[in-house]
Formats: C-alpha cells, sequence, structure tokens
C-alpha cells in the first residue's frame, strides 16, 4: 500500500461504519413510524386509523357530527396524546441511559443511578400515602397533577443533594457520584417502604401500581408538562456527543483531547434528572428501557454516540410505544401496567441478542 | 515552548514535585526518568494542564496554563497515557478520530481522516482501521493511544510560532523490543518535525539512546539532568535507585548503558 493510497482505504473503513449506522437509524425510525401507527389505530373502541383523515377533516372544517365526534376524541384526545407520551417518554428514557453509560463508563448504569428514579418514587409514594391526611392542605389544590408535580420535585432534589455531596473543589466525582447514589437510593428506598410498610391497602394498592409504570392517564396537559423537557435533552445531546465519546477513555483523556469535562459532566447530570425526572412524573417508573435500548444500539452499530444518542432515542421511543399498545390489548378492556410488559417482552428479546451477538465486543 | 518554573505540586502537605524547572525545547526529546514515586507521572499532569501548580507556574510560549481552556490545550499538546481503560468496542480508526475534533454530529471532515490514516501508517498499524480495539493486544493499544495523540497535534489549527509539545507516560511499557524502538523513533521524528517532546521511561538503556537530555527525578525534585553521558554514572544512579548499578559504553558510538547488578550477585557486592 503507498502512502497515497493509506487515505482511500480509511475513508472507505469510515464510510463502512457510517452506513451500518445510517441502516440502524433508518430501520430505528421505521419501527417508530410503525408502532407510532399501530398505537393510533388499536384500542377496545374498535375505531381504526381508517376513520383518521375524516376526523382530521371534521375538526379541522370546525364541524362534527356525533359519530365523528366519538371518533375525534378517541383519536385526537385520547390516542394522540397518549401516542405523544410514550415517545417522549421512551426517548427521554432512553437518551438518558446512553448519556448515564457514557458518564460512567459502565454498561450497566441506567437513569436511575443519580437518584431520580429513588427520589421521584419516595415523593410519589408520600403523595399518594399522606394526600389526604398531612399534607392535604399543599396537594389538594394540585388536583391530579399532585403525583406528577411531586415525583419531578422529589427526583430534582435528590438529584441535586447528590451532586453536592459529588462535587469536591468545584469537581465532580464521578466515583463519589456512583457511591453517593447507592446510599441515598438505600436511604429513600427506606423511607419509601416506611411510609409503604404504614400505608392501608388502597394507597399500596395505588403506589405498586404506580412503581409499575402506566401512560394510562395520557392527555395533552400531560404531553405539553413534558415536551419541555424532552426538547431540551434533545437540543443538548448533540453537543454532548464529543464529551461522551472523550469519557469512554477516562476523565483525563476526555481533558486532554481538549473537553471541557466539568461543564459536560455537570450537563449530563442536570439534562438526565430533567428528562428522567418529567418521564417518572407523567408515567411512574418503567424501567428495562433506559438500560437496553442504548446496548442494542451498541451492539448493532458500534458505541459512537453520534449513533448511540439518535439511535436510542428513536428505539426507546419504539419500545415504549409496542410494550404500551400490548398493555392496552393483552386484557381489554383493562390495562396491564407498562413497566411489566416491557420486561415481559424486552427481556427475552435483549437475551438473544446478547447471547447470539454478545456484548457489542465489550469487555 | 512548555515550561515549568519552580512548579510545586503538594497534597496535604506532601510534596510530590518539588520546585521544578524544566523547559521543553522544541526539536528536543526529553526522557524522564527515576524510580517509582519520584513524582515523574505528577510532573507529566502539571506540565499537561491537567492539574495546577500549588506554587510556581507552568507556561507555554510565556502563557500560564491556568488562563487556558481545555480546548486551547489540546491545541498545544497531546497527551497518550499510560494505561487507558477503554473497555467500549471502538474500532481503531475512530479511537484515532477521537484524537481529530468531531463536533456533534458530523461525519469526518477529510482532512482529519487523512491525519489519522497519516497516525495509523506512523504507528504501523495501518491494516488495523476497522479492527475493534477491545481485540487488540496491550502494546497495539499503545500504538492506537500514541496515533490518537498525533492525530490530535496534526489536526489542531496552530499559529506560526506556536509550539507543541506531545507528552508520554511510558509509552514504551507493555511493548516488545522492536515495538519500543519504533515508538521512540516516532518520538525523534515528531521532535524533528518541531515538536517537543517529553516522554516518561522506566529503561535507562532507551533513554540514553533516544533523549537529547535525560532528567532524573528523585523524591519529587531533579537530582541531575543533561545528556545521557553527563547523566548516568554509577554512583548517582546507585543512590537514587537505591540498588547497585553499573554504567557501560557501547563501543561503536559511545551511548552509555547501565546495567543494575541483580540477584544474588548484587547480594555479595
Amino acid at each position: 500500500m503507498t502512502a497515497e493510497a493509506a487515505p482511500h482505504a480509511i475513508s472507505i473503513a469510515a464510510g463502512r461504519r457510517q452506513a451500518v449506522a445510517a441502516r440502524v437509524l433508518l430501520a430505528a425510525a421505521a419501527l417508530l413510524a410503525i408502532a407510532a401507527l399501530l398505537s393510533l389505530s388499536v384500542g377496545p373502541t374498535g375505531i381504526t386509523l381508517a376513520s383518521l383523515p375524516r376526523v382530521i377533516g371534521a375538526w379541522l372544517a370546525g364541524t362534527s357530527d356525533a359519530s365523528t365526534a366519538r371518533e375525534q376524541l378517541v383519536l385526537i384526545d385520547l390516542r394522540l396524546p397518549r401516542t405523544l407520551l410514550a415517545m417522549f417518554v421512551g426517548a427521554s428514557l432512553a437518551v438518558a441511559g446512553a448519556m448515564m453509560q457514557g458518564l460512567f463508563r459502565n454498561p450497566l448504569a441506567d437513569p436511575g443511578l443519580i437518584g431520580v428514579s429513588s427520589g421521584a418514587a419516595l415523593a410519589a409514594v408520600a403523595t399518594i400515602a399522606l394526600g389526604n391526611g398531612i399534607a392535604a392542605p399543599i396537594l389538594r389544590p394540585l388536583g391530579v397533577y399532585a403525583l406528577p408535580v411531586a415525583a419531578f420535585f422529589g427526583g430534582a432534589i435528590t438529584t441535586l443533594a447528590l451532586v453536592a455531596f459529588a462535587g469536591r473543589h468545584g469537581r465532580l466525582m464521578i466515583g463519589t457520584l456512583l457511591l453517593a447514589g447507592v446510599a441515598l437510593a438505600a436511604f429513600t428506598g427506606a423511607l419509601t417502604g416506611l411510609i409503604a410498610y404504614m400505608s392501608n391497602d388502597r394507597e399500596l394498592r395505588d403506589l405498586t401500581l404506580w412503581s409499575m409504570g402506566s401512560l394510562g392517564g395520557a392527555s395533552w396537559t400531560k404531553v405539553i408538562a413534558v415536551l419541555p423537557f424532552a426538547a431540551l435533552t434533545l437540543l443538548v445531546t448533540p453537543r454532548l456527543v464529543r464529551a461522551l465519546n472523550g469519557f469512554l477513555l477516562g476523565e483525563a483523556e476526555a481533558f486532554h483531547l481538549g473537553i471541557d469535562v466539568e461543564k459536560a459532566k455537570r450537563t449530563i447530570v442536570l439534562a438526565t434528572a430533567a428528562s428522567v425526572g418529567a418521564a417518572v412524573a407523567v408515567s411512574g417508573i418503567i424501567g428495562f428501557v433506559g438500560l437496553v435500548t442504548p446496548h442494542i444500539v451498541r451492539i448493532l452499530a458500534g458505541p459512537d454516540h453520534r449513533v448511540v444518542l439518535p439511535g436510542a432515542a428513536l428505539l426507546g421511543a419504539a419500545m415504549v410505544l409496542l410494550a404500551d399498545v400490548a398493555a392496552r390489548m393483552l386484557v381489554r378492556p383493562a390495562e396491564v401496567p407498562i413497566g411489566i410488559v416491557m420486561a415481559a417482552i424486552g427481556a427475552p428479546v435483549f437475551l438473544h441478542l446478547v447471547t447470539r451477538r454478545g456484548i457489542g465486543g465489550m469487555e | 515552548m512548555l515550561e515549568a518554573a519552580s512548579a510545586t505540586f503538594a497534597v496535604n502537605g506532601k510534596r510530590l514535585v518539588d520546585a521544578v524547572d524544566l523547559k521543553l525545547q522544541p526539536g528536543q526529546v526529553t526522557a524522564v526518568v527515576g524510580p517509582n514515586g519520584a513524582g515523574k507521572s505528577t510532573l507529566l499532569r502539571l506540565l499537561a494542564g491537567e492539574v495546577a501548580p500549588t506554587s510556581g507556574t507552568v507556561h507555554i510560549d510565556g502563557r500560564d496554563l491556568r488562563s487556558m481552556g481545555p480546548g486551547e490545550l489540546a491545541r498545544r499538546r497531546a497527551v497518550v497515557p499510560q494505561a487507558t481503560a477503554l473497555s467500549f468496542p471502538f474500532t481503531v480508526l475512530e479511537v484515532v478520530l477521537l484524537g481529530a475534533t468531531v463536533p456533534g454530529f458530523a461525519p469526518a471532515a477529510p482532512r482529519a481522516l487523512a491525519a489519522a490514516a497519516n497516525a495509523l501508517c506512523t504507528v504501523s498499524l495501518s491494516g488495523f482501521a476497522e479492527r475493534p480495539y477491545t481485540e487488540l493486544s496491550g502494546g497495539e493499544r499503545q500504538r492506537v493511544h500514541i496515533a490518537r495523540a498525533l492525530c490530535q497535534l496534526a489536526t489542531a489549527h496552530r499559529r506560526p510560532g506556536e509550539s507543541a509539545a506531545l507528552l508520554l507516560d511510558e509509552p514504551t511499557a507493555n511493548l516488545d523490543l522492536a515495538h519500543q524502538g519504533a515508538v521512540l523513533r516516532e518520538a525523534r521524528r515528531q521532535a524533528g518535525c518541531g515538536l517537543a517532546v517529553l516522554a516518561i521511561l522506566h529503561d535507562l538503556n532507551l533513554a540514553a539512546a533516544y533523549a537529547d537530555e535525560i532528567v532524573l527525578m528523585s523524591r519529587g525534585r531533579i537530582r541531575a539532568r543533561g545528556k545521557p553521558a553527563e547523566v548516568l554514572h554509577d554512583g548517582l544512579l546507585s543512590e537514587v535507585y537505591g540498588c547497585p548499578v553499573r554504567t557501560n559504553a557501547t563501543p561503536a558510538d559511545g551511548v552509555p548503558f547501565v546495567i543494575p547488578h541483580a540477584g544474588m550477585y548484587a547480594v555479595r557486592s
């Protein structure tokens, strides 16, 4: 090989990886489109997607008779917000998972690692158990939003506490963050357990169901509530690609490459806390998607965050949508909690990928 | 020129680097040698701008490193660390391209690809571009990181007159004899292209063979510095390393080489 030929071979090598990445992203986008259409067209009412053009036409024209009014209610006010919510929640959790795994350089990291989930769970359980008791004067005015608002602030406060614990001389110590996260999760878990232990049967059932996740109460208000956080995460992630790739080499190495390590760490933690906090607030705890989706993208297309982040967003949205469709259809007209469906379907699929493809060459 | 002026770095009152003056001249290879715990790696971290001196200064072309951001520093110096815990299966090419600043979702520029190809060729890993990093041997990994550092300095935009430094932390650890020579010859070649090169070396003979200047450190201080023949002396080395050594010279060109008196013979002497 001559010296002039080398760049040619290199651009072929780079091109091949890019082509794989493009194929994986396209496939994930196609899967998401199919899942979205499926989510809009199935439900216990028997209204299918075929009625959508008519409904939209009537809605735009402002002319709706009795038959289109019912279809409009189901499609525009129930299924559409539910579909959008599932997409936002799935994308937020998956991107947060990818960021956590990159930040901690650990493929087992999940979005709950920085305390968001445990803090949100404590706040949610407290809201459910104390909502009719001592906390009633504060929570009553918030109505149905008491639970999501409390969950969001619970997650945010826990994360800020964790960042304060792990900060030293203006630097965020990643090792301390991890261990303090474990300690804080145990502590909030103890408080959560204590409240659960003291609550009555109805409260106990409510909080068990909340911890299994549900998109059942989807509404436009919830969509609008979660939208800014999802949008913020999606806007900030392209700027974090270089830092996350650099972090895979190590923190010092990332600094040597010219990355503002401290700023990147803070941005990653805050973006994760905001997006996971919002997702948990509107849908309870949906596990698995944040842990597994980035892995699937890595197995298929390599660990470059230029592919992992958008790939995880698309695939995470599709996975939560499909799990929600299954949750709605399995025991019609009732609903299985989505967390159960997600783990029951996702775990075997993931196991299959891992045993067949290895863990993506990871050590 | 990268320069430390009475730079001291202390942790909990213990001076890991103690009042070190050091100038890294463009075009020169400086080898830092010394026993374990002498402060060699800490000195390298000071010179890389990774930590700030607790007293004294480190500056490049007269500018204090403390006043420079990470991006600015990265244009002026590249670092090859001792060991890198990369466990995600990047391809070799992707690792090398991490050295080129690839922002956001943009594909790598042709210039970066050319620099990466050049760097891979330099460390004789040309055919390895698509191999997963995690499947490489320790020596191959080391060479990938050297290529990454070369790619970083090659793609960085520097104005005329701005100097740049290549800092290597034990670049020959894990390498076999042939590749030890290849890596240090590359360090020399880079110096020939105008870089200031600093390498922490444990092998005194490699230091003698490839360095313009040897800096001998002991307990955070510079004990001796100069051309290999000026620094490598029986008494000094035996004292600093705490074991008897003997310096000899190769017959042809007079490069000094050091033999430690190890094993049972050392006990007798």
